[in-house]
């Protein structure tokens, strides 16, 4: 199973998200939301990050992270860094825009779908149109 | 007796002068980082370096690597904004090439702010010009191994490189921001100084205040 690791600025943000994303999956998924700082406020940590992401990797096979804007990025290929080998292989961060990314990344990925073709799907969330003419 | 070396007792002084600095400074960079950011930069900064002065402060050290390296995995966790992974990545890079050195010369500090700035690059991936603290390290670095080649001393070194980063970090003015919240501005970022590169030169001042005992 390839997991979805969702990364805001803000923790209400990030598990708003993931559970949106859940809703179209259900059992077959796992998404997590992880987001704020060390004190809870606005921004990211490289630590919260990379415990999110020693939790799932327990679980999944692979994960797919879809973080929000510039330092949500740099936190989490920051937490990458700490982790093993074999570990890091396991994980890919997409660039996609975050709430239909996750949606889209979690469909794809009760699907049983390879960790390589989640983060794509996930990445072709930026094509998607709300409003047709 | 004071060899005019980074050892381990004045590289804590340098956290903590850092620590101060970006006290003394929070307004001012949360005012150059409300003008082109999320406004966050002088409380994130004060926020990380406050807890990484908390924690060298609370350990023994044998070597200046594992200073650094404390202050890197602090800074990871603490800061909140972009500045953590990217300075963290700073001192981490850093903290190997000072790993199990008691002290640093002017040379070896210089080799260790290269592998920083390289780690911040790598991490950022931000080039010259595009309005970020790389601005202010990269001629500050570079003036660090031009000293180091004449055979100045750290402090003289030093002392060149923070009036290079000071140069680095006005030249950003005109700038418009291609990496960063600041991008999202465009154009409009032009006219105002980049608060990671402000924070980058206040970093360097530290270090070389550290060295006046």
């Amino acid at each position: 199973m390839i997991g979805i690791l969702v990364v805001c600025h803000s923790f209400k943000a990030s598990s708003g998200i993931a559970e949106i994303a859940l809703q179209m999956a259900g059992e077959k998924a796992r998404v997590v939301g992880v987001g704020g700082n060390e004190e809870g406020g606005i921004g990211t940590s490289t630590g919260k990050i990379y415990e999110a992401l020693l939790d799932l990797l327990d679980e999944c096979d692979g994960i797919v992270i879809l973080p929000d804007l510039g330092s949500a990025v740099l936190s989490a290929k920051a937490a990458l860094d700490f982790l093993e080998e074999e570990q890091k292989s396991r994980v890919l961060i997409a660039d996609a825009p975050v709430l239909e990314g996750a949606v889209m990344a979690v469909v794809e990925a009760s699907t049983g779908s390879s960790l390589e073709k989640v983060k794509q799907v996930a990445e072709e969330a930026h094509s998607l149109k709300k409003l047709r003419v | 007796m004071d060899n005019g070396k980074l050892d381990v007792t004045k590289a804590i002084e340098a956290v903590k002068r850092i620590k101060d600095i970006v006290d003394a400074n929070k307004e001012y960079l949360t005012e150059l980082d409300s003008a082109i950011g999320d406004a966050d930069h002088g409380i994130n900064m004060s926020r990380g370096f406050t807890k990484a002065l908390e924690k060298v402060k609370s350990n023994e050290y044998n070597d200046i690597g594992s200073v650094f390296k404390d202050v890197a995995m602090t800074l990871m966790s603490t800061v909140g904004g972009a500045a953590g992974p990217l300075y963290g990545t700073f001192f981490m890079k850093a903290s190997m090439k000072l790993a199990a050195q008691k002290e640093a010369d002017l040379s070896l500090l210089a080799q260790a702010f290269r592998e920083g700035l390289q780690g911040v690059v790598a991490l950022g991936k931000a080039q010259l010009s595009d309005k970020t603290m790389v601005d202010a390290l990269t001629p500050a670095v570079e003036a660090l191994e031009s000293a180091a080649k004449d055979g100045l001393t750290l402090k003289q070194g030093l002392e060149k490189a923070l009036a290079m980063a000071e140069k680095g970090m006005k030249d950003t003015i005109p700038m418009v921001a291609r990496k960063g919240r600041a991008s999202y501005l465009g154009e409009r970022s032009a006219g105002h100084q980049d608060p990671g590169a402000t924070s980058s030169y206040l970093i360097l001042k530290a270090f070389y205040d550290a060295l006046e005992g």
